[in-house]
């Protein structure tokens, strides 16, 4: 059914009137064109299609956009802030914790939900929290190391 | 080359053809100093190895160019691509070192056919290799031609002058100094190389052999990274198309009426290809799901268990891939003789990018963008199917998120093609997960048969190694045996045996062959009652090869440490690309349920000089990660045309769980050429786990994967 559906995306008020069945994903993709927010199964097991709504990761390709409806969402696009990288991708980058980067986005947006819930992960919590990404150039280790660095940074930060 | 000219037989590979004359290139590229390099010399000769028996290979005419601008940038055309195995960086390097230009100031053009020359493909971990050394050599030449341009502006001679980051000076008075950008201001040199100029020696690199972060990390953090579904031209459609249920069923009827409660959609038809067009891919989705299709059924009638008697069935003749001694006169010697089949199913590439391809129309110019590891072969397929010219079709790869060979098949780049000229508007394909498994060309399923002995002294007597349907990469055994016979039966590409489309995967055949080859080998050992490591080493003379296991040995610990209880250490040893590999682990099994969980994998490599060691590793981590998957869950299963896993909720892909302790050694070998690294790693997996399970349970594992019902199997065996 169309309506309009109004929320936060990536800091700014956003409104539109759509088909408020479709899948997340798909409008962030192509009603909204963020393309950082990527397909990889439609079936909400690959984590590719990973956005934060109110902070929190989430599936966008099986989650209908009513849901998201007074929210707050954050996609990858939308991590820096001013021009200045989050931790986790500025660690990304320096832990060279990835390779083709189709699943990057997700991973990311992955580890900042489990960051927030958990901010100094052991080794097994973070394999844990990351468990239900996948990755196929095998970037795991250097995901892990990845991560563990931001903890350290944002903690130190704090 | 043996391996690589059996890749290539194995991809259609067209001609040259470069789209346009050096004249409208030259103008395309605007000003500057542009180098043509031509196959000639020592390089031709390199490139002539690489040719198939078509005869037909690199282009003869030039096949690496690069400009120097009039802004000092250096501009790196390739027809390579980047799929996240890191040439972006590494080529880049090379040039910076041969230029004297910090690597920031190169840009690279990748896999656009209509700027950059032809080129074959990125597979076979043959970019460093082949396409490395034609690149240095037009840095080198580019260098020189600068050089010659100061000499005249400084009228100082050539050889009194230096290169800094760019910068042409006079040893004898640093002063007197040109910049490239100047030397390129207002210039229109196009230098076509003849003889290559000497490259820099291995203790002249500055750049090339020093860690370096990838060049794409940043736009793959912020998710500004295109990739082909990311790309929209003004108009575009999304495609859905109508599949069948099973490979070999075609369609008989179809009702496309009901599409129509999706507003927007448009059905289009071309004989066995229906689509829903829309501009939402979910309502093309949704609108193809009202489409009511009835299918024959398929003529298919094997399965994932009955595959292998079928393959041994149609398998044709071996041939000899090498032979050496006397079969018969080894067999003699033998006290002890062990006869061994190895199993592997199909595997799927599963790149987390599923196939994607954008196709625009436009009069007579058709542009593509496609995930493809072969954007001039898709040009050329793109051409055939709308019955057009190659010269007006220009495919441009944006990243590709992920290949591991499944992405030198360019299916859905025919399909959006087709699509985009029925729609008359630019339309995209691409292919959901369900399509993925589906049309994939999978590692085909392969057997392996082995017979060898040991004599009495626990020496090595004889091998007689038969391979059907893996092909010959990785068959051929490195080790000091007298007699000895390596047959492969049917190529890596099956000829028609397989059930469905199957192709090359990550190191294709090699792995199918290093853990049938290093499985037998520690049967072997282990009834002469010696260390896996001492029996490999007692019959090794490859000093190369001794170097990775001794320091792979080192590393793990393989002497000194013991393994705990319920877990085992394995060792296997390869060589891929021309890359020597030698791979230990620790594996843990639960000899209950049959789970085997790898704690730890020491990989030593030894792949000549590595451009950028940090990037080696990277790929050494990756192949190690991603072979255990092949190792332990990975396989396709299906009846008859239909295949049965269609997602990654039953076929699983290594996860972090998964993860062990890995630890990576590049044996320095500096002054050796540079050899592959996407591949090599991957090809001991199969067996280094296989060989650490047996240790810690006694059990032998003879078929791929490993999945814990296997495990079971061999341990309730004798």
């Amino acid at each position: 059914m169309e309506e309009a559906v109004r929320f936060t995306l990536n800091r700014k008020p956003t409104a539109l009137t759509v088909d408020s069945d479709r899948a997340l994903l798909w409008v962030l993709r192509t009603d909204l064109g963020l393309t950082g927010t990527k397909y990889g199964c439609g079936a909400g097991v690959c984590g590719a299609c990973t956005v934060l709504v109110d902070e929190k990761a989430v599936r966008s390709c099986a989650l209908p956009v009513k849901q998201v409806q007074g929210k707050d969402v954050t996609t990858i696009e939308g991590l820096a802030q001013n021009g200045k990288l989050h931790p986790l991708q500025k660690a990304f980058m320096e832990n060279d914790a990835l390779q083709c980067g189709f699943c990057t986005p997700g991973v990311i947006l992955t580890a900042y939900s489990l960051l927030r819930a958990n901010p100094r992960p052991s080794y097994s919590e973070i394999a844990e929290g990351m468990e239900q990404n996948l990755c196929r150039c095998g970037a795991h280790k250097r995901i892990v190391e990845a991560i563990q660095a931001a903890a350290k940074e944002m903690a130190g930060g704090s | 080359m043996t391996d690589d000219r059996y890749l290539e037989l194995d991809f259609t590979d067209d001609g040259p053809g470069f789209p346009m004359t050096r004249r409208e290139l030259l103008q395309l590229l605007g000003s500057g100093i542009i180098i043509l390099f031509t196959g000639s010399g020592a390089i031709a000769q390199r490139a002539e190895g690489r040719r198939g028996q078509s005869g037909e290979g690199l282009p003869g005419d030039f096949n690496a160019f690069l400009r120097v601008g009039e802004d000092g940038r250096v501009t790196c055309f390739t027809g390579k691509i980047e799929m996240g195995q890191g040439i972006v960086t590494s080529l880049a390097q090379m040039l910076a070192d041969e230029l004297d230009v910090s690597l920031d100031s190169v840009d690279m053009v990748m896999g656009d056919t209509d700027l950059c020359p032809w080129d074959m493909g990125t597979f076979g971990s043959m970019t460093t290799r082949f396409f490395g050394p034609a690149l240095r050599a037009a840095g080198a030449e580019a260098r020189a031609v600068l050089l010659e341009l100061a000499a005249e502006q400084l009228g100082t001679p050539v050889g009194q002058l230096s290169v800094e980051d760019g910068v042409v000076f006079d040893r004898a008075s640093r002063n007197r100094r040109v910049s490239y950008a100047q030397l390129a201001q207002g210039k229109r040199i196009a230098k076509h190389l003849e003889t290559p100029p000497p490259i820099k020696t291995p203790a002249a690199l500055k750049v090339v052999g020093k860690p370096t972060t990838r060049r794409d990390a940043l736009a793959k953090v912020t998710g500004a990274a295109k990739y082909t579904g990311d790309i929209r031209p003004p108009g575009m459609l999304y495609a859905k198309i109508l599949r069948p249920p099973a490979h070999g069923a075609t369609l008989k009827s179809v009702d496309v009426s009901g599409a129509s409660e999706v507003k927007g959609a448009q059905v289009v038809r071309d004989g066995d290809l229906v689509a829903v067009l829309h501009e939402h891919p979910d309502k093309a989705e949704r609108a193809l799901s009202k489409i009511k299709a009835e299918f024959g059924p398929s003529p298919l009638s094997e399965d994932d268990a009955s595959i292998f008697d079928y393959l041994l069935k149609v398998a044709p003749e071996g041939e000899d891939v090498s032979r050496g001694g006397d079969l018969a006169r080894g067999g003699a010697r033998a006290a002890e003789v062990f006869e061994k089949t190895y199993l592997n199913s199909y595997v799927a590439h599963a790149p987390i990018e599923p196939h994607t391809a954008v196709v625009q129309i436009e009069g007579k110019k058709t542009t593509v963008w496609a995930s493809t590891q072969t954007p001039f072969g898709a040009r050329d397929e793109v051409a055939e199917a709308l019955g057009c010219p190659r010269e007006d079709v220009r495919v441009i790869p944006p990243f590709v998120g992920g290949g591991f060979g499944g992405k030198s098949r360019n299916l859905q780049v025919v399909e959006a093609a087709r699509l985009a000229k029925l729609a008359g508007k630019p339309v995209q394909v691409a292919w959901s997960r369900a399509e993925e498994f589906f049309d994939d060309s999978f590692r085909p399923a392969a057997v392996v048969k082995i017979t060898s002995g040991i004599t009495d002294g626990g020496e090595i007597a004889f091998w007689d190694y038969h391979v059907y349907f893996a092909g010959s990469r990785g068959g051929e055994h490195f080790y000091d045996i007298a007699d000895y016979a390596t047959v492969a039966h049917g190529s890596g590409w099956g000829g028609g045996a397989h059930p469905f489309a199957t192709g090359a995967w990550r190191a294709p055949g090699n792995n199918t062959n290093t853990f049938a080859r290093e499985s037998q080998i520690d049967i072997m050992a282990a009834k002469a009652g010696a260390d896996p490591v001492e029996f490999r080493l007692k019959h090794l003379r490859d000093e190369k090869m001794r170097g990775v296991l001794t320091a792979a040995a080192e590393k793990f610990g393989w002497t000194s440490a013991k393994p705990s209880g319920g877990r085992g250490y394995g060792v296997a040893l390869g060589i891929d690309s021309g890359t020597y590999v030698a791979t230990m682990a620790e594996a843990e099994v639960d000899q209950r349920t049959g789970a085997v969980q790898v704690k730890r994998v020491v990989c030593a490599q030894n792949m000549g000089l590595a451009i950028n060691p940090e990037g080696a590793r990277i790929q050494m981590e990756g192949c190690v990660t991603m072979g255990l998957g092949y190792a332990l869950t990975e396989e396709i299963r299906f009846r008859g045309g239909e295949i049965l896993d269609r997602n990654f909720d039953t076929y699983q892909i290594p996860r972090f769980s998964w993860l062990p302790q890995i630890e990576t050694i590049l044996v320095e070998d500096r002054n050796a050429a540079p050899q592959g690294g996407g591949e090599p790693a991957i090809i001991t997996m199969g067996a280094v786990v296989a060989n650490a399970i047996c240790a810690a349970t006694g059990a032998r594992v003879l078929q791929l994967p490993m999945t814990p019902k296997r495990v079971v199997e061999a341990l309730k065996k004798p």
